[in-house]
């Protein structure tokens, strides 16, 4: 007894209770900051160096849907790029994952593009149906934590559940690999609807590393409406947890 | 015998020096090889020029440190092989994916079926949803499939029991559901930092342990030596992801007997370890922090001690909360003898890793093949010996233990003497042409190893990038062999095995 005591006291209180506004470390790779003044010759260049082909080789745009944040744009050009550790970069429509030159706003999901049935039915209580489809492990990790001890997003009635038919949404990790492709439009099938869908992490936005290996069918993605694009490798547990929120109007 | 013998971790060796036999010669001599205890296969795989393929072998003898290479060149039309599987159990998987790959058939194998179902593999017929299942035909008996979408928020495969009531007979595991290519765009990538990235995402969990393997075949590659404080990074960096891992699984298995102070104190902890990694590099699972060549995150006075005083924290916590676990006599109840493994059974299928050493079977690289600051300690690896999940259970404990403590010794030395700061990653390294470099890591499953070949020009031209869990997945399938199929889960957690690790 005076055992678990002694633990229960140790562990004290781990419960976030600010998760909108709670700070991670410094060197978190979060939102980019790209200088206006970048010139066109160091696009060009940090575009080809970059091993994702997340910058556009015209603009200087980075696409957080393609990007790994490895950080080494940042580390070629300190004077232009910057990664911020603003993990809020969830967003309901894939061209605004792009954040180009000079951009300093921060990145929501539009309120407009959320159909109206979501927050109505979903916003008191979502519950989630996760699919790993090749997924590496770092974003289902994130993701079981995203309902731990410390993010614990149950207590927005935000939860995964064992089976599609309890579920009102799927979330899917990985990049959709040729093996998965079935199972993953079974489990989809098996939820009632209406349903939403959620991408988590680089691999399942845009395929990411993967993106032109001949063993992905992305083929569900591509014919599907996504409703939350939750970018990161792995995407952190604060980012996925803020892009529900604000999906669901929280 | 006709060998390579490679003494170093990582070693290279130029590809002209690696012995090729005849396949009677090869077999023969394999066979003999892994008839020692102190020996196991490595790897067994085949790469493709033109005509010919050309399999190599890698056998580790554990004892004097080395890895002993060669090979069999074959015309790629002989289609008919006598198995090593037949004589020498470990050997299934690579023969299985051989077969897979090239259609080669090996005559004696036990189960010469697909292993994980790649796009270009021989037989196009063979399909994900014709995988030939082991099936018995009895009236008392049934089936249950399990997967590949489970429960859980985790990773997908598989799981066919034939059970007797509760009771499991056999379990049989498809996995390929992961398979990314992943291979196939590391070998064919021109990019340095690019294949760092797929290195780190092998498997996600363990991606500190597989892009160093990485970064160690490619120095190997062009004789770099990394310098001690480097060296002291990469361990700490490993025994982190080590500690975090086997955190979280003490967590996950108080879960799943439903002990909740266990796993919210657990938990909890595994949540610190891991932040303070992001506050080193920016990235919870370490992503970023190991390149070839140097590194983007040095060490500092500072960072090292505030990785100090938060593990020190991390272990006494840790050390609290274990001793209520492991003394709780209603998980006790539920951990012993449940999903044993006898030694006997883990050396027959050549297991490796914290599950293997829960069994008895004391494999371990960083004593057997020490590398980066492993070469400096004598490192004597933890066993227990029931084999069950209690034992894969505590062996975390023990494990984290120790890793606390290299951790700690690393740190001291690097305060008191570090002040020499650890170069930039080289990503414009150039390889010897024609060479085979092997590297071993012993990551917080066991047994990483990468070789990469390169042809005439220095270019990449073959890599094998191999996962512990290869070794390990019928380690789980034999566990739960006359068990409850109610404790699958908690066998299946005790292991945490990988399944991308295993797909690729
Ligand atoms: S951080 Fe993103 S954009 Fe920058 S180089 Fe890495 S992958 Fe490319």
């Amino acid at each position: 007894m005076l055992n678990e005591l002694k633990v229960l006291s140790d562990h004290g209180r781990q419960y976030i209770s600010d998760l909108r506004n709670k700070p991670v470390s410094e060197r978190f790779r979060g939102r980019p900051v790209i200088s206006g003044e970048i010139t066109s010759n160091e696009i060009k260049e940090v575009s080809a160096m970059c091993p994702a082909m997340a910058i556009d080789s015209r603009c200087g745009a980075i696409d957080l849907g393609k990007c790994l944040f490895c950080n080494e744009c940042a580390l070629m050009l300190p004077q232009r790029i910057s990664f911020t550790n603003d993990y809020r970069i969830s967003a309901n429509r894939r061209e605004d994952l792009i954040v180009r030159p000079g951009q300093t706003s921060q990145i929501r999901p539009g309120e407009v593009y959320i159909r109206k049935e979501v927050r109505h039915l979903f916003s008191k209580a979502l519950k989630l149906r996760e699919v790993s489809a090749a997924g590496d492990n770092s974003c289902e990790m994130e993701l079981t934590a995203a309902g731990n001890v410390n993010f614990d997003m149950g207590r927005f009635g935000i939860e995964f559940v064992a089976s599609p038919r309890h579920a009102d949404g799927v979330v899917i990790t990985g990049p959709v690999s040729e093996n998965m492709a079935e199972a993953l439009k079974m489990t989809y099938d098996a939820i009632p609807d209406p349903k939403i869908i959620i991408l988590v992490g680089t691999d399942a936005i845009s395929g990411g590393l993967f993106a032109g290996s001949r063993a992905l069918n992305r083929k569900f993605i591509d014919e599907h409406t996504v409703d939350l694009y939750v970018p990161g490798n792995p995407a952190h547990p604060l980012t996925f947890i803020n892009g529900v929120l604000d999906l669901l109007g929280i | 015998m006709e060998f390579y013998r490679l003494k170093n971790n990582p070693g290279a060796v130029n590809v002209s020096d690696i012995p090729v036999l005849e396949y009677d010669a090869f077999t023969e001599q394999t066979l003999t090889l892994l008839k020692k205890r102190e020996h196991h296969a490595v790897d067994y795989f085949t790469t493709c020029t033109g005509n010919k393929l050309r399999f190599f072998i890698l056998i580790a003898g554990d004892d004097t440190h080395t890895i002993y290479l060669y090979s069999h060149v074959q015309d790629r039309n002989v289609k008919v092989l006598n198995s090593l599987t037949a004589h020498h159990y470990p050997m299934h998987v690579f023969e299985r994916e051989i077969f897979e790959e090239h259609g080669i058939l090996f005559v004696g194998h036990p189960w010469l079926k697909p292993l994980r179902y790649p796009n270009e593999r021989a037989d196009r017929n063979a399909a994900m949803s014709n995988y030939p299942f082991y099936t018995i035909e009895s009236e008392e008996l049934h089936e249950v499939g399990v997967g590949p979408v489970h429960a859980g928020v985790i990773e997908p495969g598989h799981f066919r029991f034939i059970c007797h009531g509760e009771n499991v007979l056999h379990l049989e595991i498809q996995l390929g559901y992961q398979h990314r290519g992943l291979s196939g765009l590391f070998a064919s990538s021109r990019n340095m930092l690019h294949r760092a990235l797929l290195a780190e995402s092998i498997a996600g969990d363990s991606a500190i342990g597989h892009v160093l393997a990485f970064s160690q075949a490619a120095e190997a590659l062009c004789s770099f030596i990394p310098p001690s404080t480097l060296q002291t990074e990469r361990i700490v960096a490993l025994e982190m992801e080590r500690i975090a891992v086997h955190i979280g699984d003490t967590a996950a298995l108080c879960g799943d007997v439903g002990y909740q102070l266990g796993q919210a104190a657990c938990e909890a902890l595994r949540t610190i370890v891991i932040n303070t990694m992001q506050d080193w590099c920016g990235n919870r699972f370490g992503k970023g922090l190991i390149r070839p060549g140097g590194t983007n995150f040095p060490l500092s006075a500072d960072i090292a001690g505030h990785i100090m005083e938060k593990l020190d924290e991390v272990r006494k916590r840790f050390g609290n909360a274990a001793d209520l676990v492991y003394n709780n006599t209603g998980i006790l109840s539920r951990f012993e003898n449940t999903g044993t493994v006898s030694l006997a059974q883990a050396r027959h299928l050549g297991a490796v890793g914290v599950s293997a050493r829960a069994s008895g079977l004391k494999r371990d690289v960083r004593a057997s093949h020490p590398f980066q600051a492993y070469t400096e300690m004598k490192y004597s690896p933890p066993a227990l010996d029931t084999g069950d999940v209690l034992a894969r259970g505590y062996m975390r404990k023990l494990e984290a233990d120790i890793s606390f403590m290299v951790i700690m010794k690393l740190l001291d030395t690097f305060r008191e003497s570090g002040s020499d700061i650890s170069p930039k990653p080289d990503y414009l390294m150039k390889f010897k042409p024609e060479t085979l470099s092997v590297s071993l890591t012993e990551g917080w499953r066991g047994e990483i190893s990468h070789c990469i070949i390169t042809d005439e020009t220095g270019e990449v031209l073959a890599a094998r990038l191999k996962d512990p869990s290869i070794h390990n997945w019928t380690m789980l399938a034999l566990a739960v062999r006359g068990a409850e199929i109610s404790d699958f889960p908690l066998c299946n957690k005790s292991f945490n095995l990988s399944y991308c690790g295993h797909d690729l």
